[in-house]
């Protein structure tokens, strides 16, 4: 044969095609082992992910497809895969077969999809999923008998088990020998494709399945009008808490830990604008990137963990409702609630939500969501300006102002969402469809690679540009420099330096724009600084008032009150203003790690850019009002 | 608000799926005219013929939860309403 001639020179191609669940992603592992590649097809951002058939003698590259219903595009994910099996995708060469996967204990709807596999007219083989499943609930799995009715190769696998993979690597190797599929008739419609899977599933007995009886044992508690919403909100209550104080130990320990290289660079190194690149430039932006790992990580574990055992399905089916309202879907919600902690996992993590405008709408209101970087800038200026009373005796004023900026940001990014719905992002919205897996136990090795697929991508393609960017702004902060003078105590010359720099100079040129809403150019600095993350600001004001250090909580803030105006002798900073600064902060998106994962995320800069700039009109205009408002109530 | 006439029964002695009771079986009938039935629910399998059941409702009443074809998936109200079904 004069195929196998050639292919004897360059790799075989294969693609694993099928439903989402259907267990596609354990048998790639099962097959690639840990040769995976994780990358994205050109443009878009759906997920590319090929590996190395293991321990075979011919290199056969297996290509894993997104899982799919259907392969006519309608969708991102769906478009490559129509696209790759027509040979049609730039830069991706042409298949010699297709692989099939279908949950066997699925296949009255699976073998719609493989009978239109057929049209491609490539070689396919079939693949049968789970079929420990199906001998569990009394049903009989005949790959010998289906490939007789088929045509083509037909193997039963339990693919986290390694049962049945033998012949599956044999046949791999060879796609141009598998059996040719039987003559049919042509399928013009769903109708049609239909009928013959109702006439193959009548021949093997795939009707006579049992019902999934712990599935339904399970679900009579978890989808309970009541009980139902007591989990859910149990769950998300323990994700809640993992992402925000479980992950802070590792987070602080990353952050002493490059603080303490960073002292320990200085005393070794001479003194200087290179050492000081090296310690604030570099080892800062590296340990600002890192330090978002334990969040993802934890929060990816999470993710993982529940989209393996099924119950995310059912998390987003009973919060569908809600989302509902404000055109979001029930998969937005972990995003959402995750953003909580960080924009920067809560945005990864949207990659659940399928439909892409949904996923889109909760990517562009997800940095609305009170983050826990806003949290230090709030505690100052709240413990500074906020008088320590407590309303009727009960309430906390200052708890009750943490409060309303906490409320402030989820209804902005709900009413955001509404008004995208009905704005740019409207339109026919999409067919809402969403399977509900069977419960089906995690496999730990297949779940820690997922988790650290997501940490690696995040490394990979968000941390190169946080880290760029945070060494863009140290050179802000620092340069020019003031002149040496060595009468002056080192905070005293780190403020120097500070005004001598050029964030300062954009301070004091940002003034007659910020001066509306009660800032003098020290926060117009700060606000420059906190673009690389939010809670920069406190740590740039320290450095501004010459207070020793950013954990010099009560320094700062007694700095803050006493800052008076030389010209007015009046202070230079009051409730009104530290307000206004607040609400600020609650709407802008002073986050380029946020920027970096949102373009990542949509695969151009455009949306990040557009958010940018809505979000800060929105923060402007409510600064103003804020300030304006205050400082007429308190005057 | 859809109009009346997807509540009402049809000719064939149709239903909208949304007025089925959870927990009885149904076969999807063939649909209204002018209202097909989305290409995205016949790729899952919704094709004239097929039986199915309403297995529940969402906690907040939307979405429902379907039985077909051996599995289970969920769909919002507008779309389920705009499914015509014979009850067996």
């Amino acid at each position: 044969m004069s195929a196998a001639v050639e292919l004897v020179d360059r790799p075989v191609r294969v693609a694993l095609v099928g439903a989402p669940n259907a267990g596609k992603t354990t048998l790639f592992n099962a097959l690639t082992g840990s040769s995976a590649k994780v990358g994205n097809y050109p443009g878009v951002t759906v997920e590319r992910r090929e590996g190395a058939l293991r321990n075979s003698p011919r290199p056969v590259r297996v290509l894993d497809l997104p899982g799919t219903y259907s392969v006519v595009g309608e969708t991102p994910d769906e478009e490559i895969v129509e696209k790759v099996l027509a040979g049609r995708l730039a830069g991706e060469s042409e298949l010699d077969g297709i692989v099939a996967v279908l949950d066997a204990t699925t296949l009255r709807r699976g073998l719609g999809l493989l009978r239109e596999l057929f049209k491609t007219g490539r070689p396919i083989a079939l693949v049968l999923t789970m079929i420990d499943e199906v001998r569990a609930r009394g049903g009989k799995v005949e790959p010998s008998r289906l490939s007789a009715l088929l045509g083509i190769p037909v193997l039963g696998v339990v693919g986290h088990r390694g049962v049945g993979m033998d012949p599956l690597f044999r046949i791999l190797q060879e796609p141009w020998r598998w059996s040719k599929p039987v003559a049919l008739p042509p399928a013009p419609d769903a109708a049609a494709r239909f009928a013959w899977v109702d006439e193959v599933s009548r021949k093997i007995g795939a009707e006579a399945l049992e019902p999934d009886t712990r599935t339904d044992r399970i679900d009579r508690v978890l989808l309970h009008p009541l009980a139902g919403v007591a989990v859910f909100g149990l769950v998300m209550l323990l994700l809640f808490q993992s992402i925000f104080s479980w992950a802070v130990p590792a987070m602080n320990a990353i952050d002493a830990g490059f603080g303490e290289l960073a002292r320990l660079s200085r005393a070794a190194l001479p003194g200087g604008w290179l050492t000081d690149l090296w310690t604030d430039g570099v080892l800062a932006g590296v340990g600002s990137v890192l330090v978002f790992l334990p969040q993802i990580a934890i929060l990816f574990t999470f993710i993982h963990l529940l989209q393996d055992v099924g119950y995310m399905a059912r998390a987003a089916f009973v919060v569908d409702r809600v989302m509902g309202w404000v055109g979001l879907q029930g998969r937005s919600f972990v995003p959402l609630l995750s953003c909580y902690a960080c924009a920067v996992p809560g945005i990864m993590a949207t990659r659940t939500i399928q439909s892409p405008r949904e996923r889109l709408a909760t990517i562009l209101v997800a940095p609305f969501m009170t983050c826990s970087a806003r949290l230090p800038v709030y505690t100052l200026l709240i413990a500074a300006f906020v008088p320590h009373k407590s309303l009727l005796g009960v309430v906390g004023v200052q708890g009750l102002v943490l409060f309303a900026l906490y409320l402030l940001g989820a209804a902005t990014a709900l009413g955001s969402a509404a008004l995208l719905g009905s704005t740019l992002l409207r339109g026919k919205p999409s067919v809402f469809y969403m399977e509900l897996p069977p419960y089906r136990w995690p496999t730990l090795r297949l779940l820690a690679k997922q988790v650290w697929h997501s940490a690696r991508a995040f490394l990979k393609r968000a941390g190169t540009i946080i880290l760029a960017t945070s060494i863009v702004l140290w050179g802000l902060l620092s340069f020019p420099r003031a002149a040496p003078d060595p009468g002056r105590t080192p905070a005293e010359s780190a403020r120097a330096n500070l005004e001598a720099s050029t964030a300062a100079r954009i301070g004091h040129a940002l003034e007659p724009a910020i001066a509306p809403l009660g800032f003098d150019w020290k926060i117009g600095v700060g606000l420059v600084a906190s673009l690389a993350a939010r809670e920069v600001i406190v740590a740039t004001l320290a450095q501004t008032y010459a207070v020793a250090s950013k954990e010099d909580f009560a320094g700062l803030r007694d700095a803050l009150r006493a800052d008076v105006n030389a010209a007015t002798g009046k202070p230079e900073f009051g409730l009104p203003a530290a307000l206004a600064l607040c609400v600020f902060f609650v709407f802008a998106l002073q986050c380029t790690s946020t920027m970096a994962v949102m373009a990542r995320e949509t695969g151009t800069w455009r949306w990040p850019a557009l958010a940018f700039s809505y979000m800060l009109a929105l923060a402007w205009t409510a600064s103003f009002v804020t300030y304006q408002v205050a400082s007429r109530l308190t005057a | 608000m859809q109009p009346a006439e997807k509540r009402e029964t049809g000719a064939d002695g149709s239903i909208s799926l949304l007025a089925l009771a959870v927990g009885a079986r149904a076969r999807i009938a063939e649909p209204l005219a002018g209202v097909p039935i989305p290409r995205r629910l016949a790729d899952l399998g919704f094709v004239p013929g097929t039986e199915l059941q309403i297995v529940r409702r969402a906690p907040f009443g939307d979405p429902i939860e379907l039985e077909l074809r051996g599995y289970r998936l969920c769909l919002r109200a507008e779309q389920v309403e705009a499914l015509r079904v014979l009850p067996a």
